[in-house]
């Protein structure tokens, strides 16, 4: 699925069902007085993964995270950790480690005496500290950097010196809330790339929370989309965007146009809808567990729609009359607003592949939206 | 102007005489009075460095050249002068002198005062036993003003500015009727403490305690009125302090009484020194609480600074002690200072 792990043997332990789990979430909620903020959640994650919590601000993620670093106990429900329940360890004494949304390095430390804090704690030798701090330093490729103050840093610096110090003592897991959310948007691209190699390098496993999707979709094994203290979805990037279970996946994944539709046709291989919205006939090569005649959603990607001029050969399905209403020029996408005659407005990216070709399309023309069949995606919820 | 040859043109400074002897030491000076003028192209030159942003820098060094520059050249100028029955009650520094030939400004400087100062047992003792004073009651301030600092940060956001208040709120009433109530509490016969104790059987009403009157009251007295001074800063300090860092600490396996030491406590520096200064500083010329607590058989710099000037009209002497005290105190504050410059380029 992914081009660039093609090469290698496939990391799905979640499809493997002798795969044992290495952290449990069983039945954890927690609640705030009357505010449940995270609600009978079940998840399991597996050695070595980069899982990602994603998820609107107030949807639970954070809440879960600071369950799994100790800050906060649930208020039912059992973590565990490498088979140990750790609902009552203290932070201090559990081998996980956080890096924290505003880094919390100690301002009046070094560089190296902020990595090295953790070592100090547990009594590490003065010399084994000291080249472990530089393994770190090295890691992050910080190694000039060792004496100087935090506030002497920039922030991509400082952002590598909270990861540093949060890997030093090898914890079974690493807890990031946020960890490039302060960084401009050029070096947090860079910087989830550095994150994911420094991933492969430590063999840690990693619980990352964010809000950004694309964030999460680069650098995650797997992700678990939140909404209001449960999770919606549990899947692999590529499954979260393709294959969303429900609008609020799809909508929260990236751009999506919906049609609501009836089914007219269930079939093991594929289904047919009737949408009014869409003014079509719509044709899913996918099953679906709802029944014929139930009320259903067709989420189509932007991306996966052609914008033509002429009508296409077998009308049946998947194509719809619009008028272009809007264009947006990106540079590398052209964005089509196409109004349909059921008042819906559809929007279709088209790649700009070859360089300033005179545009055929312009506002005001009819056009003809199509779709392949694998393109949609049907949702009962 | 004349304008003679620029080396002529400068004030002539010079020793004419020093008479070392006893406790009159003089110091000369001699000025050409028309010779004043090479000042005015200099007053000039900052005349027109103003402009609207210096106005707006010149208003609290303005306040600053009148309210305490000015005063204390005004007591320095006190210090180097002799007693004299008259009013104001010392000699004039400056003299004109005309003998005849030239017309001269002599400036006699006594430098007697500092010289009585410095050589009396008396007031070396009395400036150690302020100054050992000030530091215990400043320790004993941080001791108890630390703990009540870090409760109120820590206390839940609403009730922190009522917290606050009860903290400021003493000093609505008048220093010296604190103080007072102090002694109503503190009498030995008849005084708050002692009434209750003997009523619930703690101490005998033969035997009450002695608290007034000793050194015990004046800690008292001072720990009292000053702690405000040491809780306002550490509070500010405290409640700014990010608490993420404390969870940071826990998270790398920091016990939360350690990470109080290695990380509450080293962050807490500035609110520390600046509440020890606020309390030390004026602590030491402390005069009224020694002088209504314990009376005459403290010695305290501050006692002895007041009957100089009131008691023994001696008005030189007086301000030569003030003169030393302010030159001792200016040390700790040049390093205050220093501190919160480098806070400062720290950007905490």
């Amino acid at each position: 699925m992914n081009t660039a792990s093609a090469a290698r043997v496939p990391f799905e332990p979640w499809n493997d069902p002798k795969a044992k789990p290495y952290i449990r979430i069983v039945n954890v909620t927690k609640t705030f007085g009357d505010f449940v903020a995270v609600d009978n959640m079940n998840l399991d994650i597996y050695q070595r993964e980069f899982f990602s919590l994603l998820g609107p601000s107030g949807c639970g993620k954070t809440t879960l995270l600071r369950m799994l670093a100790g800050f906060e106990r649930p208020t039912s429900g059992r973590i565990e950790l490498d088979g140990v329940d750790m609902s009552t360890v203290p932070p201090y004494e559990r081998p996980v480690n956080m890096m924290f949304q505003s880094y919390a390095l100690f301002p009046h430390m070094t560089v190296e005496d902020n990595i090295a804090f953790g070592l100090r704690q547990d009594g590490v030798p003065k010399e084994e500290r000291k080249r472990r701090v530089e393994e770190m330093l090295t890691l992050v490729q910080l190694t000039k950097f060792g004496k100087r103050k935090p506030h002497q840093l920039s922030g991509g610096q400082r952002q590598r010196v909270a990861l540093a110090r949060s890997l030093v003592k090898k914890p079974k897991m690493l807890l990031l809330d946020e960890p490039l959310g302060a960084l401009d948007k050029k070096l947090r691209e860079q910087t989830q790339f550095e994150l994911m190699n420094i991933q492969e390098q430590v063999g840690i496993t990693f619980v990352i929370v964010t809000h950004d999707q694309e964030e999460a979709m680069t650098v995650s094994s797997r992700i678990a989309v939140m909404n209001h203290g449960r999770i919606a979805q549990v899947a692999t990037p590529t499954e979260i965007y393709e294959y969303p279970n429900s609008r609020y996946v799809a909508e929260f994944i990236g751009d999506v146009n919906m049609f609501e539709g009836r089914l007219a046709d269930v079939a093991p291989d594929h289904v047919i809808i009737t949408s009014a919205d869409a003014g079509t006939n719509i044709y899913v090569d996918r099953g679906t567990s709802a029944a014929a005649g139930a009320t259903v959603w067709v989420a189509v990607r932007p991306e996966k729609i052609d914008v033509g001029l002429i009508a296409p050969d077998d009308p049946a399905y998947n194509c719809i009359k619009g008028t272009v209403w809007d264009i947006g020029y990106l540079g590398n996408l052209t964005i089509y607003h196409v109004k349909l005659e059921s008042g819906l407005k559809v929007t279709a990216a088209v790649a700009n592949r070859t360089r300033l070709r005179d545009r055929p399309i312009t506002w005001n023309d009819e056009v003809f939206l199509t779709w392949a069949p694998d393109s949609a995606v049907v949702l009962v919820s | 102007m004349s304008a003679g040859d620029d080396t002529d043109d400068r004030p002539s400074a010079a020793l004419i005489s020093h008479d070392a002897g006893g406790f009159a030491e003089w110091l000369h000076f001699r000025l050409h009075r028309g010779r004043l003028a090479w000042a005015a192209p200099y007053i000039l030159w900052v005349a027109t460095r103003f402009s609207g942003r210096g106005m707006v820098i010149a208003i609290p060094y303005g306040f600053l050249l009148a309210f305490f520059l000015i005063p204390f050249l005004i007591v320095l100028k006190i210090s180097f002068a002799e007693t004299a029955l008259a009013i104001p009650p010392y000699t004039d520094l400056i003299e004109m002198v005309d003998d005849g030939f030239e017309y001269f400004v002599n400036i006699k400087l006594n430098l007697g005062n500092y010289w009585i100062i410095l050589s009396e047992d008396t007031y070396v003792r009395a400036y150690l036993n302020s100054a050992k004073i000030a530091a215990i009651s400043t320790l004993l301030c941080l001791i108890i003003g630390f703990p009540m600092a870090y409760a109120m940060a820590r206390a839940d956001e609403s009730i922190r500015p009522t917290l606050l208040m009860l903290v400021i709120l003493p000093f609505w009433t008048s220093f010296l009727i604190r103080v007072y109530a102090w002694i109503v509490i503190l009498k030995t016969e008849g005084g708050l403490l002692n009434t209750f104790l003997i009523a619930i059987g703690v101490i005998s009403p033969d035997d009450p305690l002695r608290i007034l009157s000793t050194e015990w009251a004046m800690y008292i007295g001072i720990v009292y009125s000053y702690l405000p001074f040491m809780i306002l800063p550490l509070y500010a300090n405290l409640e700014r302090m990010d608490m993420s860092l404390l969870e940071a600490a826990a998270d790398l396996g920091c016990r939360p009484i350690k990470a109080f030491w290695v990380v509450t406590v080293p962050l807490a520096i500035p609110g520390i020194i600046a509440g020890c200064f606020l309390v030390f500083i004026p602590a030491v010329g402390e005069y009224v609480i020694p002088e209504l607590m314990v009376g005459d058989n403290v010695r305290v710099i501050g006692r002895k600074l007041f009957t100089d000037f009131a008691s023994e009209r001696n008005w030189p002497l007086a301000a030569a002690v003030s003169v030393i005290l302010l030159a001792i105190l200016i040390i700790p504050i040049v390093l205050f200072q220093r501190q919160q410059a480098r806070l400062q380029e720290a950007g905490q």
